[in-house]
């Protein structure tokens, strides 16, 4: 792998704005997604699921709606093998096998509304829906448990009689619902409060937060005489989807084929699948393609959100800025299932500063609601809004500007974590620099109940394994093809870095995404890793391309090797002044071919830093808050495609206002979804978020060719506590829990 | 969604035949805004969707001083906020018509649908209620002209018999001095359904300092938008005042029990219609004395 970056004035493409070359069929409604995937003899599916969110499943007789016509068959967990009781990393979250299965089909416990409980095929999706009122399920109802708090006492039902806690000093000896506790200690905490002058402590909560993505999840499965299975699928990483069903089936890798589609979104929320196995269950039973496609209802009750949390913060600094100590206690709802974020939330928490001591410990914490997913930074954003009120209130009580507090204590390249780990080159300084010097922190305020509010925070990004092949054509065009599911841009992103290696116009390099068996394994587009990592696979490819072609140069011309040289698209020898060739004039004369193959296993990436600037203003009487203005900073090492960080800082920041304002799962005390429709759940609307500006700073990330670092997930970090700061500073009210809704600012201020 | 039969008439009397004749459930269909996500949602048997549309009269918009407003049931707001008497003489209607859902189903929505819909949170009902609508309908039997605040009787359930139709509805000409207002409060700033809406009109003396008449209704606060004639009886023959305005919006609070649901707790609610009734009497007033 290469160590050395390329330099500057070698970048062609990189840095610039080309269009996107998936955004006219987009815009237009050309692009092919989950749902269009339709093939002859298409059987429609549909999943039966759970009405309570804690029972045991006594009996399923699913005879009636076998017998209805229409109906072509139905499967629940029976159906599936058994599966591996084993946990293995799949993006920036961790699944189960056994526990895959369970939320797949349910077998012996549904633990949440709408858990799957059953699956069918049928000719028609009214046929289908029909045929689902008619299977029979015979529940032994349980008591729920919905509340954290609630969840980890030892008073409660237990969701998983096996489950022990996993804790820091080994593993519990009776059922409980804590499924881990990880404990980060650094220095003497208890130290480091008795010499603070300042402590502050509260508790915050926030409720689940979905990745609203706009397509639902859809799969379509079909088999071959041959036995291939082949999967059309809106997963965001296809051999992700296939290790998955491959365990749920206990069926070869090598004969499943899983193409992803076109896919509408998904921010971490579809790397678990869940429909793909159902699908391929009601497909090898029919014998025809099967269809199944979540409703927008069955992706709010049956897929993945963000944690819901109850985070306790305790910071203590001296009256000339130091903080001096932190103490935390992060307990992170998982769902069903283990496997909440609070390993990375507890990494965010106070990532950006220097803490000499310090406690964090963290709960993954079993209820009966869906089992989270990750969602944008998983984790990141609950403990960010607890982390950033606390620091900008602590900077309130001795008496500092926030942003210079931040900075007298900010982390830098070299500090040590809570975690233990060192940060690599950052750019936390930098940052709050950007925010210091900015018109929008420095111009002021224009009218009563407004406030202004900052936030910082760091995302740790991921590497991992990416594969790119690049053939040459005759006409000196290239096609690049990746193992990379295309979420954000990649495709186009990836082409640049290829072209630029290449030295050919950005144009001349097409660009596709391709399915399982046609690429060697990469790993899933998640923890902000593509651009980064599968560019870098793009970057060997192309260069076992260009060596490739020296060779033929130096056959051609018998030279040496060593004398080839090739710059500015054009071969030539050292041996020879009057030999030249362009890139395209050899590609019209090879005689053989020319493919380049890049694989990688990103092994050394970086983080990123980011901030926000926001404007509010609160309607004291309705508890509305408006968003008036917002800057976004970010640290993107290189942005190799400008208008693509602008666009990832710019949905984050949406994504940020709709934690901090207006989104969150409501149930009721049987633990029922309220508002599992997108009128209740509300999403901000283009009207309820101003036009974002994005800095963009570029601190280059030495071991990547370009210095690119991940930004996919920094950018949804920072606006919710910046807005609850913000919302202090108009309201003289620290509010303390997600969403900051109009009745959660009326009950807080005591209106109502 | 089940499988249903659509017709799609182009006049009156085909309509209320094709009601008559089918034996089955039959609903009418203008925008489609609320009964195509119903139809979808609820998995409720039609039988025959009738698509009133196409009916020249139903997409109509006339103006005259003497018989006043009359909006064709199925025209839709972007129909409404571009008409020109409208513009001129009915500011609560085009408060509401520019506040249902946003562009796209403006372009959709009907005054008529929302009012058939009978949803307690219809901002089109709160705002035609305050300027006393009347509703034109008609049916096998005949005609009826059905006062608005008689039109809805429950969430979702109007006055209309089975084989009725609404045709248009009819709102008197303003008054010398008068000014009317909708407002209704949401999380959201598009797209979204009232916690708690006002709607409210105001006739003014020629000094335009004493109310003569006032209308006002509470919406998304009851079982149906309703009108407040606490309110309107504490501020007619007073002199407009914020204390009056205030006064008028404690009467308000006071005059309805909300229910707790997602959108908003009761006390929110009560409170919300306090500060709604405040303001929104408040712009009334405000219009009464620019028009002037
Ligand atoms: C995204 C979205 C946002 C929305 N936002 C709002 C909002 O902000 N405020 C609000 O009040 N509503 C809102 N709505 C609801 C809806 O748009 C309105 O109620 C709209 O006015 C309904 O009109 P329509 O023409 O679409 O009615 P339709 O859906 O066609 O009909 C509604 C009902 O009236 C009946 N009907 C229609 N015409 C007649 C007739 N001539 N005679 C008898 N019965 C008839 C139908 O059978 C049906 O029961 C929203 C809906 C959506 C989907």
């Amino acid at each position: 792998m290469s160590k050395k970056m390329i330099e500057r004035d070698k970048h062609i493409s990189v840095g610039t704005r080309p269009e996107r070359m998936d955004a006219k069929d987009k815009v237009t409604g050309h692009a092919l997604y989950g749902t269009d995937i339709n093939l002859p003899g298409l059987l429609h599916g549909r999943v039966l699921r759970s009405p309570h969110a804690h029972a045991r499943i006594v009996s399923i007789d699913t005879s009636k709606a076998e017998a209805l016509p229409g109906v072509f068959a139905v499967v629940i967990a029976n159906d599936l093998p058994e599966a591996d009781d084993r946990t293995e990393k799949a993006g920036e979250s961790t699944i189960n096998y056994k526990f895959l299965r369970d939320n797949n089909l349910a077998s012996d416990k549904v633990l949440y509304v709408g858990h799957a409980v059953a699956a069918l095929a049928a000719k028609s999706p009214d046929i289908a829906q029909n045929a689902l009122e008619l299977i029979e399920v015979e529940y032994e109802i349980l008591e729920p448990v919905l509340d954290v708090r609630h969840a980890m006492s030892d008073k409660t039902q237990v969701l998983h009689e096996q489950i022990r806690t996993d804790g820091p000093d080994g593993s519990g000896d009776t059922p409980s619902n804590i499924a881990q506790h990880i404990r980060h200690v650094k220095g003497d905490p208890d130290k480091g409060f008795s010499d603070a002058d300042v402590i502050v402590e509260r508790e915050f909560t926030t409720v689940p937060v979905h990745q609203s993505y706009l397509e639902s999840h859809a799969a379509t499965a079909v088999w071959g005489m041959d036995g291939t299975l082949t999967i059309y699928s809106s997963t965001q990483g296809a051999f992700l989807a296939r290790r998955q069903v491959s365990e749920l089936l206990q069926y070869p890798m090598s004969k499943i084929k899983v193409i992803p589609t076109e896919v509408g979104g998904a921010f971490g929320g579809k790397n678990p699948t869940y429909v793909e196995t159902p699908a391929a269950l009601l497909a090898r039973k029919t014998g025809r393609p099967v269809r199944v496609v979540m409703s927008r209802e069955e992706v709010i009750l049956g897929t993945g959100p963000g944690s819901g949390t109850a985070i306790t913060v305790k910071v203590g600094a001296t009256k000339l800025g130091k903080i001096t100590a932190v103490q935390a206690e992060l307990c992170y709802e998982a769902g069903a299932y283990p496997g909440s974020p609070v390993h990375p939330g507890a990494m965010a928490m106070f990532a950006a500063y220097d803490i000499p001591n310090g406690q964090i410990d963290g709960y993954d914490v079993l209820v009966n609601k869906p089992r989270v997913a990750a969602y944008r930074a998983p984790g990141a954003p609950q403990s960010a809004f607890a982390g950033e009120q606390i620091i900008d209130e602590l900077a309130q009580k001795i008496g500092m500007d926030g942003v210079e507090f931040r900075m007298a204590n900010a982390a830098s390249e070299g500090t040590e974590r809570l975690d233990g780990s060192l940060h690599k080159s950052i750019a936390i300084q930098e940052i709050l620099g950007v925010i210091e010097d900015h018109p929008h922190y420095n111009e002021p305020l224009d009218g009563p109940n407004q406030g202004r509010g900052i936030a910082i925070g760091f995302w740790d990004n991921w590497g991992a394994r990416s594969s790119v092949e690049i053939n040459v054509n005759s006409d000196g065009t290239v096609n690049l093809i990746s193992g990379s599911v295309d979420l954000t841009g990649s495709r186009t992103t990836v082409a640049m870095q290829a072209a630029d290696v290449l030295e050919i116009p950005f144009e001349n390099v097409k660009s596709s995404m391709v399915d399982t068996d046609s690429i060697s394994y990469t790993d899933t587009s998640a923890g902000s890793r593509t651009t980064m990592a599968t560019g870098l696979a793009a970057v060997e490819a192309a260069r076992d391309v260009l060596t490739k072609l020296q060779l033929e140069v130096s056959d051609m011309w018998s030279v040496s090797l060593d004398s080839v040289v090739y710059s500015k698209g054009v071969f030539r020898t050292t041996e020879r002044k009057s030999e030249n060739i362009t890139f395209a004039d050899l590609a019209a004369k090879l005689s053989g071919q020319i493919n380049g193959h890049g694989n990688v296993n990103v092994e050394n990436w970086a983080g990123a830093g980011g901030g926000t600037i926001v404007d509010v203003e609160v309607d004291p009487e309705t508890g509305q808050v408006k968003v008036l203005r917002c800057t976004a900073i970010q640290n993107a090492g290189k942005a190799i495609h400008p208008g693509h960080v602008e666009g990832q800082m710019q949905g984050g920041v949406v994504q940020g206002i709709g934690w901090a304002l207006y989104e969150g799962y409501q149930y009721d005390e049987l633990g029922h979804v309220l508002n599992a429709n997108l009128l209740d759940y509300k999403l901000p609307t283009s009207l309820d978020v101003p036009s974002v500006e994005a800095v963009i700073i570029e601190k280059p990330f030495p071991s990547n060719p370009y210095g690119a670092r991940g930004v996919g997930e920094t950018p949804i970090i920072s606006p919710a506590p910046a807005i609850a700061n913000a919302v202090q500073q108009a309201l003289g009210q620290r509010i303390d829990q997600l969403p900051m809704t109009p009745t959660t600012l009326l009950e807080k201020i005591g209106v109502i | 969604m089940k499988t249903f039969d659509y017709e799609a008439p182009v006049t009156i009397d085909q309509t209320i035949t094709l009601m008559s004749k089918t034996r089955g459930k039959t609903l009418l269909l203008a925008g489609g805004t609320d009964l195509l996500v119903q139809l979808r949602y609820s998995n409720q048997d039609v039988d025959l969707v009738i698509d009133v549309k196409g009916i020249p009269e139903l997409n109509q918009i006339n103006y005259d001083e003497f018989s006043g407003l009359v909006i064709g049931a199925a025209a839709p707001c972007s129909q409404i906020y571009e008409s020109a008497p409208v513009l001129e003489n009915f500011p609560a209607i085009i408060d509401a018509a520019t506040i249902i859902g946003g562009k796209a189903i403006q372009n959709r929505a009907s005054f008529g649908g929302n009012l058939c819909n009978a949803s307690p949170s219809g901002d089109a009902i709160g705002a035609m209620m305050s300027l006393g609508a009347i509703c034109n309908v008609v049916g096998s039997e005949g005609v009826r002209n059905i006062p608005i605040e008689d039109f809805c009787i429950a969430p979702g359930k109007n006055a209309l018999e089975k084989g009725e139709m609404l045709i248009s509805i009819q709102i008197p000409s303003p008054r010398p001095n008068s000014g009317s207002h909708y407002l209704r409060f949401t999380p959201r700033a598009e797209m979204d359904i009232a916690v708690a809406g006002v709607g409210a009109s105001i006739e003014l003396d020629s000094d335009l300092n004493k109310i003569l008449s006032a209308r006002i209704a509470l919406v998304a606060v009851a079982p149906t938008p309703v009108l407040a004639t606490e309110v309107s009886e504490s501020l007619v023959g007073q002199k407009t005042s914020g204390s009056l305005l205030e006064k008028a919006a404690n009467i308000a609070k006071e005059t309805i029990s909300p229910i707790t649901d997602v959108r908003g707790s009761a006390s929110q609610r009560k409170h919300l219609i306090g500060v709604l009734t405040r303001r929104c009497l408040d712009i009334a007033v405000k219009r009464a004395v620019q028009v002037s």
